[in-house]
C-alpha cells in the first residue's frame, strides 16, 4: 500500500542564466512502513527531491508540474495553509546537516517542548513524558533533555534531530543524509535505530544519500537518480544484483567492498551535465560507455520492465550483456568533450 | 613523556640511504586546555591529541592510518609535515630531527614533503588560475624560470589526466569540478617533485564515481615516482585500495598496525574488530550486524589511566582499567596494543 505517489513531478530552479529542472519527470512511489533510498551524486537533484514533498523548497525554486499524492491528497495542490497542516504532523524531516538545526541557546528539552506544546497543542505534563518517550525511541539518554547542544556529541545530537522530527507521530520521515560526517559506529547504530522504527511505528522513511552502503544495508527498495532523473528503481537486492542502468552498474564499478578480494576500482569519467542546458538525448548518455545512436537524440522513459522494477534506459532489455561488458575498465574511458 | 612500552619499534637509524624515510620515535602532541576564555591553561589539564606513537615509515612505502574523528590522525600528519612540533619524542626524516630544521634546511624540507588536503576549494585560491595556483610552488622555491615554468604547469595539468592541458590553464577553481580540481591539488603537491605525500582525507568531498579516478591516480603517480605516502582516511575501505600498511588510531595512540590486508582481514584489537564490524559495504545480503560495545564518546581530556578504550571495549578485563597496553606482535609484522594478546 502506497502512502507517497510521486508522479510526473517537476521542480524548477530560477537562476540569472536561466531555468533548470532539477526534479525532472520523478515517478516514485513509497510504502507503508519501508524504508526508501534515494540515492545519487551531488547535483543529482535528491535533496530537491525530498524538499519538494514536504515543500519546504527555496524561494527561486518551484514545483512546475506533477503531482505529490499523499494518502489520496495532491499535496503539490494545497494552499500554504493546508499544506502546513501535514508538516511535521504527518510528514516530517530529519535536514541534511540535522544536528546542526538545534537552536544553541536552548536546552534540549524545552525544544522538544516548544515542538510538542507550540505545534502539538499538548500541555507541559503531556510534553514531558512525550519528550521522553521520544529519548527511548531514538536511543538518547533521557538525561540529555537538561543538556545543551554544544554538550552533545554528533551522534547524541543526530539522535535528538530524528527524535524532533517523530515529536508529533509522522507516517513519512524524510532523512537528508542522516549519518554522514558520523563516525562509522555511531553511524551504524543510527541507521540500525532508523530501520527499527519503521518497522515499530509502520513508518515510512525516504533516505536521501550519496552513499549506495548505506543503501545496501538499510533500504528495502531504492531509486537511483542521475540528473533529475529516475534512473532505476526496484528492491534494493535485485537494483544491487541485476541493475538495469548504465549509470547504476558503474557506480558499483567505482565502490570498494571490504567484504570482497581487492578489485581496480573503476570511475566513470566526465561530469554530471548542466542543467540549464541538458543534452537533448539521455543525460548519461555522454558519459555512457553503451550510448548508441538514440540515446543521443531521444531521452528514455521510466520504464516498468518487470513489476516492480523500473529503468529509464533504452538498452535496458539488454542490461544482463551489458552488464558482463561493464566489468572491463576499458569500456568507461570514454572520450569527455 | 611517553607511556611504557610504547615504542615498540626499532628506532630508525640515521642511515639515510636504506634507513627508512620517516620515523615516529614515541611522538606526543599534548594541547594545553583553557577555562573560560582568558584563563591560563591549568597545569596538568591537556586535550591528548598524539600519545606515544611510534612507526617507521620505508621509502616507497604507503601507510594509511584509519580512526575516528579526533583520534588524532590530522594532528599526527601536521606533526609529520612539521606545520607543528611535538610536545615530546621526535620525528626523523631522513635522518634528521624535524624540529631542529629552520632557515634553509626546513625551506629543503617542504620542498621534499607535501600535503594534498581534503577540500581543494579551500585549498586553491578562488582567485587564481591553474596556471598560477600551479606555478605558485615554483615561484616560491625559486625553480625554473617563467617559460620553464609554464612547460612544468602543462606537463604536471597532462600527468593527473586533465587534458588538454592547455584548456585548463585560464580556469578558474569554481569552472571545475570537485574531482578535476582535487586532480590539481593532487598536481599542486607534485610541482616540487617532492619525495613525500601526505594526503588527508583526499577524496571524502569528491562523488563516488569520480573518487575512483583520483585514487586509481595517486596510486599510480606514487607507484611510478617511488613515492612515500601516507593516506589520512576515516574510511577503511578506501586505505585498504591504496595503502600497504595500516595504522589503527585511538585517542591519540596506535591501536594496531601490520600490513593492511593481516589488519583487515584478521583485525586483532577489538577497537579494529569494531570498526570492522560498523564499516558498511554495498551488499544488501550483509543485513546491518549487532554490536554489542558499550555506546561511549571517547575523550582525549583527563588523566587516560589504563587503556584507552577500556570504556567501550567489549572484552574490557582488570588489568585494562590500569595498566597502558603496549604494542605487542600478534602476527607477522602485525601488532596491536591490547592486553588480550600479552605482554609475553
Amino acid at each position: 500500500m502506497a502512502i507517497l505517489a510521486l508522479e510526473d513531478l517537476r521542480v524548477e530552479y530560477r537562476t540569472a542564466r536561466g531555468t533548470s529542472a532539477a526534479v525532472d519527470g520523478v515517478t516514485l512511489e513509497v510504502r507503508e512502513g519501508e524504508v526508501l533510498g534515494l540515492v545519487g551524486e551531488s547535483g543529482c537533484g535528491k535533496t530537491t527531491l525530498g524538499r519538494a514533498i514536504i515543500r519546504v523548497l527555496p524561494r527561486n525554486a518551484r514545483i512546475a508540474g506533477g503531482r505529490i499524492v499523499f494518502d489520496g491528497v495532491d499535496l503539490a495542490a494545497l494552499p500554504e495553509a493546508e499544506m502546513n497542516r501535514y508538516r511535521w504532523r504527518s510528514i516530517a524531516m530529519v535536514p541534511q546537516a540535522a544536528m546542526d538545526s538545534l537552536d544553541p541557546v536552548y536546552r534540549l528539552g524545552d525544544q522538544f517542548n516548544e515542538v510538542l506544546m507550540v505545534t502539538g497543542a499538548l500541555s507541559r505534563t503531556d510534553a514531558r513524558r512525550r519528550s521522553l518517550d521520544l529519548c527511548d525511541l531514538v536511543g538518547l539518554d533521557r538525561r540529555r533533555l537538561g543538556s545543551y547542544p554544544h554538550e552533545l556529541s554528533g551522534g547524541m545530537k543526530q539522535r535528538a534531530a530524528i527524535a524532533l522530527a517523530l515529536a508529533l507521530r509522522p507516517r513519512l520521515l524524510l532523512a537528508d543524509e542522516p549519518v554522514t560526517a558520523l563516525d562509522v559506529v555511531v553511524q551504524h547504530r543510527i541507521l540500525k535505530r532508523l530501520r527499527a522504527l519503521a518497522a515499530e511505528l509502520s513508518l515510512s522513511v525516504i533516505l536521501v544519500t550519496h552513499d549506495i552502503s548505506v543503501v545496501a544495508q538499510t533500504c528495502d527498495r531504492m531509486a537511483v537518480m542521475y540528473a533529475g532523473k529516475i534512473a532505476e528503481a526496484g528492491p534494493t537486492p535485485d537494483v544491487f544484483a541485476r541493475p538495469r542502468h548504465p549509470y547504476t552498474m558503474g557506480l558499483e564499478n567505482s565502490f570498494p567492498n571490504l567484504l570482497r578480494p581487492q578489485e581496480t576500482l573503476i570511475p566513470i569519467e566526465g561530469v554530471p551535465p548542466d542543467l540549464l542546458h541538458p543534452p537533448p538525448g539521455c543525460r548519461f548518455a555522454p558519459r555512457c560507455p553503451f550510448a548508441i545512436d538514440r540515446c543521443l537524440g531521444e531521452s528514455p522513459a521510466l520504464r516498468e520492465l518487470e513489476p516492480g522494477r523500473w529503468a529509464a534506459c533504452h538498452r535496458a532489455e539488454e542490461a544482463g550483456a551489458l552488464r558482463i561488458q561493464s566489468q572491463e575498465a576499458e569500456r568507461w574511458r570514454v572520450p569527455v568533450p | 613523556m611517553a607511556r611504557p612500552g610504547s615504542v615498540t619499534q626499532a628506532p630508525a637509524e640515521a642511515s639515510v640511504a636504506n634507513g627508512p624515510l620517516v620515523a615516529a620515535e614515541a611522538v606526543q602532541k599534548y594541547f594545553p586546555l583553557r577555562r573560560g576564555l582568558f584563563a591560563r591553561a591549568a597545569p596538568g589539564e591537556y586535550l591528548r591529541g598524539v600519545d606515544g606513537v611510534s612507526f617507521a615509515l620505508p621509502r616507497g612505502s604507503s601507510l594509511g592510518i584509519a580512526g575516528e574523528s579526533g583520534c588524532g590522525k590530522t594532528t599526527l600528519a601536521r606533526l609529520l609535515l612539521r606545520l607543528i612540533t611535538p610536545t615530546a619524542g621526535r620525528i626523523l626524516f631522513d635522518g634528521v630531527d624535524l624540529s631542529a630544521l629552520d632557515g634553509p634546511a626546513l625551506l629543503a624540507f617542504r620542498r621534499r614533503a607535501q600535503l594534498m588536503v581534503q577540500n581543494p576549494y579551500e585549498a586553491i585560491n578562488p582567485r587564481f588560475t591553474m596556471e598560477q595556483a600551479l606555478a605558485e610552488p615554483l615561484v616560491i622555491h625559486g625553480i625554473g624560470t617563467r617559460e620553464d615554468r609554464l612547460d612544468r604547469v602543462i606537463a604536471a595539468l597532462a600527468q593527473v589526466n586533465l587534458r588538454p592541458a592547455d584548456a585548463f590553464l585560464d580556469k578558474y577553481p569554481h569552472q571545475l569540478s570537485g574531482g578535476q580540481l582535487q586532480r590539481v591539488g593532487l598536481a599542486r603537491a607534485l610541482m616540487v617533485d617532492p619525495i613525500f605525500l601526505v594526503a588527508d582525507e583526499p577524496v571524502s568531498m569528491l562523488d563516488v564515481s569520480v573518487r575512483a579516478g583520483v585514487l586509481n591516480l595517486m596510486k599510480a603517480i606514487a607507484r611510478a615516482r617511488h613515492l612515500t605516502t601516507v593516506y589520512i582516511s576515516h574510511d577503511l575501505s578506501l586505505v585498504r585500495y591504496v595503502c600497504e600498511t595500516t595504522m589503527i588510531m585511538y585517542l591519540g595512540t596506535v591501536a594496531e598496525i601490520g600490513p593492511t590486508d593481516a589488519v583487515l582481514a584478521s583485525p586483532k584489537h577489538p577497537y579494529t574488530q569494531l570498526l570492522l564490524a560498523a564499516a558498511p559495504v554495498p551488499d544488501p545480503g550483509r543485513p546491518l550486524p549487532e554490536i554489542t560495545a558499550p555506546e561511549q564518546v571517547p575523550t582525549p581530556i583527563g588523566p587516560g589511566i589504563g587503556c584507552p578504550f577500556q570504556d567501550r571495549c567489549p572484552q574490557v578485563m582488570p588489568v585494562c582499567r590500569t595498566v597502558p597496553p603496549p604494542l605487542v606482535v600478534v602476527g607477522p609484522k602485525q601488532q596491536a596494543a591490547c592486553h588480550l594478546y600479552g605482554p609475553h
